[in-house]
């Protein structure tokens, strides 16, 4: 699909609306994305918090933005969004607030408390249309705490609750929970998929939505080099190969259709994404389980497989 | 200003109606839903120019109105019982904000067993939440706490929410006359809100930051602990002011017949009436007894109460609620107002759970209990009310529930109307 707004690598803002030096982790893909995304946006923003790794981003008395931010807790940031925008809404109209003042409203939260404990405030923020961006940055699993299993943890992957043993060979044996179709049935106004290794496709796609109103929501696999088991310094290029091998789509849809924005010409073996991980090593080590490996690699052939616009 | 006969239910609508809110996140719960739902109609009607947001729950609901807030608007809602439970991690939360919204909680039991009927085990669970707490005894002290509360919330040396409790049923649901004050002698009163800045907007802001170490968070804990004793300083004046503009004089407690009182009854909410009623008719028999009922019970009122209890003869408190395993929830704190003063001898009865009714009997034997404890001392262990007549009747239901014999032997109260604490 063509991009329309940002077609070079140096039409990227050189504004850093975030500065470095935060508690974060080397190499967070989240961090990454999260970056980017407010170079999309621009400067006014609030963003609205769930408990999560990004929590420490603002840390008293230090934050690491030039815009807002509200921390409120891990399940109803959504909710907090809402009260926000119609605050300013309401405060612009009755005069209160200069225009000017106005904020985007931003929720961002982990995987675990975009599935779990928060997925009840998000798809009642969706059904009412507030108009919202939504920046999930989704490491597969309670990263904040260690590592434990999410309802996106995907199936084969070792996490601090789900790790691989005897008994329970895979890791984690349930699917990834596809939080993507969980939101689309609410037809929001914006939806898509995100990598912070295709930063023009990520901007590109908020820039675009941000000609909409309503809910605006994004999802960006981001690697976490310590839960994942990678070197900081492979985070962009372990992203890289998610999309590669067809493991994370990125698509969009705001009218109805799902488009996918980046399809690989060849699709490269879903091990190569596997092996490098130290969350799948059981898979390789002591000895290769072939079946687990021939499943997760029949997960994404029969998900390519059923996408019309493959080819686009 | 107006007269009119309305609900506790519809004075709390008419009190976010008067202050000119901004903004309304709701989600209805017997009995509150009928504030929601009269504030719904006016809005729709454009009798209040305000936005009105049904939410997902009351979690949600306390987000977004402490969200709000944060923003520079002007905020109520409103909750009962089980939804004021389900939204305490956003009470703590949204306090730790310091912003000045007021929330409406309209007291009934918690579950389990599950029941509609007024007690206050709710609106005490919040306590310690950072939220301020006026609690009403009549339909119009709904309305007028409620201008209190906001003025009390923006002032600048508190800026801590405040919730203002009625009880269900028992104020919600009755009628009582109400004056309904002039909107322009109420925006005297209550000036529109003005953030001084400190909401979102123009400038880069950060709230509700995470914080490393003890210091830090002890640091702005202490400072929401010195800002609601300030409040009591606050309330005072802002009463004053209260009175001078509708004519009507609160204080954070009320005293009924209590100047020359030897015996006292500490009570709160619309069940002081009850005991209003009972005072009068044993002062009618002779009896030196007084009643002071709590109406502020955050910040709590430590020496105005051992200033007005200090003295007497005896204190019984009566809670409407029960912390299980200790007692009542008031006595322990009225208790920790008299200590290091000559305290009298204080007795705690637990009644009107779940809206049971108080029995003219009850407070015969309370009073006789004190006349006991003045010789023998006092005991914290809680007598908890029954009647005969009320057991006599469970064990009916008990037996068409199917239980016979021995299990029911071990709910057996005392036989007289009180529980006696063992003996000394």
């Amino acid at each position: 699909m063509r991009r329309e707004i940002y077609q070079s690598i140096k039409q990227i803002p050189r504004e850093e609306y975030m500065a470095g030096g935060t508690g974060l982790c080397g190499g967070c893909g989240g961090l990454l994305a999260l970056r980017l995304f407010h170079k999309a946006l621009g400067p006014d923003v609030v963003f609205v918090n769930a408990a999560g790794c990004l929590t420490l981003l603002a840390v008293f008395p230090f934050s690491p933005f030039r815009s807002s931010w509200l921390y409120t807790a891990m399940a109803s940031a959504p909710a907090g969004a809402q009260g926000l925008r119609d605050a300013l809404d309401v405060l612009i109209a009755k005069g209160k607030l200069p225009r000017k003042d106005d904020l985007q409203v931003v929720v961002v939260s982990g995987d675990g408390a975009a599935h779990g404990i928060g997925l009840q405030a998000t798809l009642a923020a969706i059904h009412r249309g507030l108009d919202f961006y939504y920046f999930c940055y989704d490491n597969e699993a309670f990263s904040n705490t260690g590592f434990q299993m999410s309802p996106a943890s995907p199936y084969g992957s070792r996490t601090a609750t789900t790790p691989a043993t005897a008994r329970s060979p895979a890791g984690t044996a349930t699917p990834k929970q596809d939080l993507f179709e969980l939101w689309r049935v609410q037809q929001p106004a914006f939806l898509a998929t995100v990598s912070p290794a295709y930063p023009l496709d990520l901007m590109d796609k908020v820039a675009r939505a941000a000609r909409l109103r309503g809910p605006k929501l994004f999802i960006s696999l981001s690697t976490c080099p310590p839960g994942w088991g990678v070197d900081p310094a492979e985070s962009v290029e372990i992203a890289k190969l998610a999309v590669d091998t067809g493991v994370w789509p990125l698509k969009e849809t705001h009218d109805g259709a799902v488009v996918h924005t980046v399809v690989p010409h060849r699709f490269r073996p879903v091990e190569d994404y596997l092996r490098p991980q130290t969350r799948y090593r059981h898979l390789f080590e002591p000895v290769r389980q072939e079946a687990i490996l021939r499943q997760l690699q029949a997960d994404v052939d029969q998900y390519w497989a059923h996408q019309q616009d493959r080819s686009s | 200003m107006t007269r009119d006969l309305l609900t506790g239910n519809a004075a709390a609508a008419w009190g976010a109606r008067l202050a000119e809110v901004d903004y309304i996140p709701a989600y209805p719960i017997t009995p509150q839903t009928e504030i929601i739902e009269a504030l719904a109609q006016w809005i729709g009607k454009g009798e209040m120019d305000t936005r009105l947001v049904t939410m997902d729950s009351e979690h949600a609901m306390l987000t977004a109105a402490g969200a709000a807030a944060a923003t520079g608007a002007r905020v109520f809602t409103a909750t009962s019982s089980q939804g004021l439970l389900y939204a305490l991690e956003m009470l703590y939360t949204v306090a730790g904000w310091r912003v000045p919204l007021v929330l409406v909680n309209v007291s009934r039991g918690l579950s389990a067993p599950i029941t509609l009927e007024p007690d206050h085990n709710d609106v005490l669970a919040a306590r310690d939440s950072g939220f301020l707490q006026l609690h009403a005894e009549t339909c119009q002290e709904v309305l007028d706490s409620i201008l209190i509360a906001y003025r009390l919330a923006e002032h600048a040396d508190v800026l801590l929410p405040v919730l203002v409790n009625l009880d269900g049923f028992s104020l919600s649901f009755t009628r009582e006359p109400v004056e309904l004050p002039a909107l322009a002698t109420v925006r005297r009163f209550l000036p529109a809100y003005d953030a001084g800045g400190a909401g979102f907007g123009a400038h880069a802001l950060a709230q509700g930051v995470a914080v490393l170490g003890g210091s830090a968070y002890s640091f702005f804990k202490y400072e929401m602990q010195r800002a609601a004793e300030a409040a009591i300083v606050t309330h005072a004046d802002i009463c004053t002011a209260f009175h001078d503009c509708f004519g009507r004089a609160y204080g954070m407690v009320e005293g009924y017949l209590l100047d020359d009182a030897d015996w006292v009854v500490v009570m709160s909410n619309s069940f002081s009436t009850v005991g209003k009623a009972e005072v009068a008719r044993l002062r009618a028999q002779g009896e030196k007894i007084g009643l002071l009922r709590l109406r502020m019970i955050r910040p709590f009122p430590h020496r105005e109460i051992a200033r007005l209890l200090a003295g007497r003869r005896g204190v019984a408190v009566i809670d409407q609620n029960i912390s299980i395993g200790k007692g009542g929830i008031l006595f322990a704190e009225v208790a920790s107002a008299l200590c290091g003063c000559s305290a009298p001898p204080l007795l705690s009865f637990v009644g009107g759970l779940g809206g049971r009714r108080f029995h003219s009997e009850e407070f015969d034997q309370m009073l006789a209990a004190l006349r006991d404890a003045e010789h023998q001392g006092g005991s914290p262990e809680p007598q908890l009310l029954y009647s005969a007549a009320e057991y006599a009747h469970m064990l009916d239901m008990l037996r068409i529930a199917g239980h016979v014999g021995t299990e029911v032997a071990n709910v057996r109260p005392a036989e007289s109307v009180a529980h006696a604490p063992s003996e000394k």
